[in-house]
């Protein structure tokens, strides 16, 4: 029933380090190194990642601002990843991106309609009236007032930025929305605040997200898929159930450890837990990661769950699994 | 023996202004508080509710033409309000450490990090040269630093977020200070580097006995690490308790707020609870009543106090104005009645 809107296939973005007498290309540094994601229509598809993980550099190669090394991206049966397919579907309308900080991702000499305007002049042949209305309806739906339409950005808080942002992105009716840390530079109630807006503008007009952050918490809260990178490649792939409920994954569950729990009576033993997992990240980094360092390919545990797991690891881990349910 | 000397701070009527256009605006308004030793005390709020203004007046680090500070605080009884700058220099960095948000920023780019942290020690103790050198590996083997020897002479771009911030907490403890006090010490940092760095905080407090100052946004810190809690907004301390209290039973609106919208519950297909309208900016900030109100606009005028005052609920629990016994959240509004 659900159908995919867009697929990433072994995904590679290398960036050359050059040095030596004739400055020639001796290594890469693999900031996104076959990655392999499928993001269905009308759902939040979670990336998390620590920092220097490669999710913001995938986000960015999938909306096309990143020039790839090697892989395909398919969005309608085509690969987009030259510009000459993505102007024959209209892609670049279709996919927009929603950018983590809103002071450096608004121009602080256009004011707010023709900010919001922008993408609309792009793809669509309005009249000045047609695009004042569209401008109007978007930032009702992000609840702005009206009169913020001659306004400049440095005259709105961080969470109103923010929503301008989100009313940007959906000026084109997108089908996929890349959102890059949408809300980490905010506080507590108006992170919620945007959060709430972008799960109804999805709603309404079903629109898929990719999230990409590094909050577990907020993640968990948004998306009903994810996928965990590390270094660069994936580490393991689910739903929200098999990754926060059943992570295989020592990276995972490093990661999920570390989330600071708002529960004051266990703290010790969580404090103990994390500290536990964090011994066998550091006792095991041979076992889980490769001699290079890198997490070895995804491996099919059940349905949805690809763990990067050794290879003789599967069979044991499987029982494990099992004898958990 | 312990007992005389439990009380390592104890702020009273901390009022600091800044000057705007002109103008003197009360940053952090009428603040008592008061750190113990072997204690945690986590200040909470928003940006903009004044957190990091304390921060500053403690440390006297503020422009001082600009920047009024009246009240009092007392360390060991003497008073950093007002003291004198040679004098300040000597309590400063020796006895009351600091910690700052962003790791990069609080470093030298041009000095190699072992200097720098032995820059303290030149500063505030008699060590030579030789004995400096010792101890920095030795702080820095205390931090856990991996490579400490080779780590003295690189420079501040050559180490990692999680290194850096490593580095400025071995320049805050190096004197053995009694308070220390950071602001906002992981906010820059990855999950995983958070929870070794607070780790490391705690161990290092156990050891020193000293008493710390933690101020943070993020709700989960707090819950994780503080003894003690005490929850700002718009420049007052509206709640104030032991960490517990205030996660299992929090009493004033904008503590109930805050955790209400914290993206941890079960259900994810509710919507988050959002606040009304924002923190407001230091010259708008209401002077009379009760600040919170206007974010809380279902709520009868008459519930709250014309001058709100903090109220002792429980023994030592404190809540500011009286608004708590009637608040509720506005969905609940209609089932409540």
């Amino acid at each position: 029933m659900a159908k995919e809107i867009i697929q990433v296939k072994n995904l590679k973005v290398h960036y050359p380090i050059r040095s030596g007498f004739w400055n020639r290309v001796t290594d890469y540094v693999r900031a996104v190194d076959d990655v392999s994601i499928t993001i269905n229509e009308g759902e939040t598809y979670g990336l998390i990642g620590e920092s220097g993980s490669g999710k913001s550099t995938t986000g960015k190669a999938i909306v096309g601002v990143e020039p790839i090394t090697s892989g395909q991206i398919i969005y309608q049966g085509v690969n987009i990843t030259t510009a000459k397919n993505r102007r024959k579907l209209n892609y670049n309308k279709d996919v927009q991106m929603i950018f983590q900080d809103s002071m450096s991702s608004l121009n602080p000499r256009k004011r707010i309609e023709d900010i919001i305007a922008e993408p609309i002049r792009n793809f669509e042949n309005l009249t000045t009236d047609q695009e004042r209305e569209r401008v109007q309806e978007l930032l009702d739906i992000v609840g702005m007032p009206s009169d913020s339409l001659y306004k400049y950005p440095h005259e709105f808080s961080g969470g109103q930025r923010q929503r301008i942002g989100v009313a940007r992105a959906v000026a084109t009716n997108p089908r996929l929305i890349v959102a890059d840390e949408p809300t980490s530079a905010l506080d507590l109630s108006v992170q919620a605040q945007v959060l709430n807006f972008m799960k109804h503008i999805q709603q309404q007009y079903d629109i898929a997200y990719l999230f990409i952050s590094h909050d577990l918490g907020v993640v968990k809260h948004m998306s009903e898929n994810l996928a965990i990178m590390h270094r660069g490649r994936l580490v393991e792939i689910g739903s929200r159930d098999d990754i926060y409920n059943h992570p295989m994954h020592i990276y995972t569950k490093r990661l999920l450890s570390a989330i600071p729990l708002v529960d004051v009576e266990h703290r010790e033993e969580n404090k103990k837990h994390r500290q536990e997992v964090e011994q066998e990240f550091q006792n095991d980094q041979s076992k889980w990661y490769d001699d290079k360092g890198r997490v070895y390919p995804l491996q099919q545990v059940s349905g949805k769950h690809w763990v990067a797991l050794p290879k003789d690891e599967l069979k044991q881990e499987e029982i494990k699994e099992k004898g958990r349910d | 023996m312990e007992k005389q000397s439990d009380l390592l701070l104890d702020i009273q009527h901390l009022h600091t202004a800044y000057r705007l256009q002109g103008k003197f605006y009360d940053a952090a308004d009428d603040i008592n508080i008061t750190l113990k030793r072997d204690e945690i005390l986590s200040v909470v709020g928003e940006s903009g509710c004044g957190k990091s203004t304390i921060a500053a007046s403690i440390i006297g680090l503020y422009d001082h033409k600009n920047t009024k500070v009246t009240g009092d605080i007392l360390y060991n009884e003497l008073n950093l309000v007002g003291l004198n700058e040679n004098l300040f220099n000597k309590i400063r960095g020796n006895k009351i450490g600091m910690i700052f948000q962003d790791p990069l920023a609080s470093l030298n780019p041009l000095m190699r990090v072992g200097d720098q942290v032995a820059e303290t020690l030149y500063y505030h103790t008699d060590m030579n040269e030789k004995e400096r050198h010792a101890r920095v590996i030795e702080l820095f083997n205390q931090v856990g630093m991996p490579k400490p020897e080779e780590t003295y002479a690189m420079y501040p771009f050559e180490l990692s977020g999680g290194l850096r911030q490593r580095i400025v907490i071995a320049m805050a403890i190096a004197c053995k200070p009694e308070v220390i006090i950071a602001d906002e010490p992981t906010t820059a940092l990855d999950v995983t580097i958070q929870a070794q760095i607070l780790d490391l905080l705690e161990d290092i407090q156990k050891q020193s006995h000293s008493g710390i100052i933690l101020i943070t946004h993020d709700l989960g810190v707090v819950a994780e690490t503080a003894d003690q809690v005490a929850v700002m907004y718009a420049g007052q301390v509206v709640e104030k308790a032991d960490v517990k209290t205030i996660f299992e039973h929090p009493l004033h609106p904008y503590t109930r707020s805050l955790l209400n919208s914290m993206p941890q519950s079960e259900d994810e297909e509710e919507d988050l609870h959002v606040i009304h309208g924002t923190v407001p900016s230091l010259k708008n900030m209401p002077r009379e009543g009760d600040r919170f109100a206007a974010r809380i606009p279902w709520i009868p005028a008459s519930a709250h106090e014309k001058e709100p005052v903090m109220h002792e609920i429980d023994p030592g629990h404190w809540v500011r104005c009286t608004c708590w016994k009637t608040f509720h959240f506005e969905d609940d509004e209609a089932s409540g009645e």
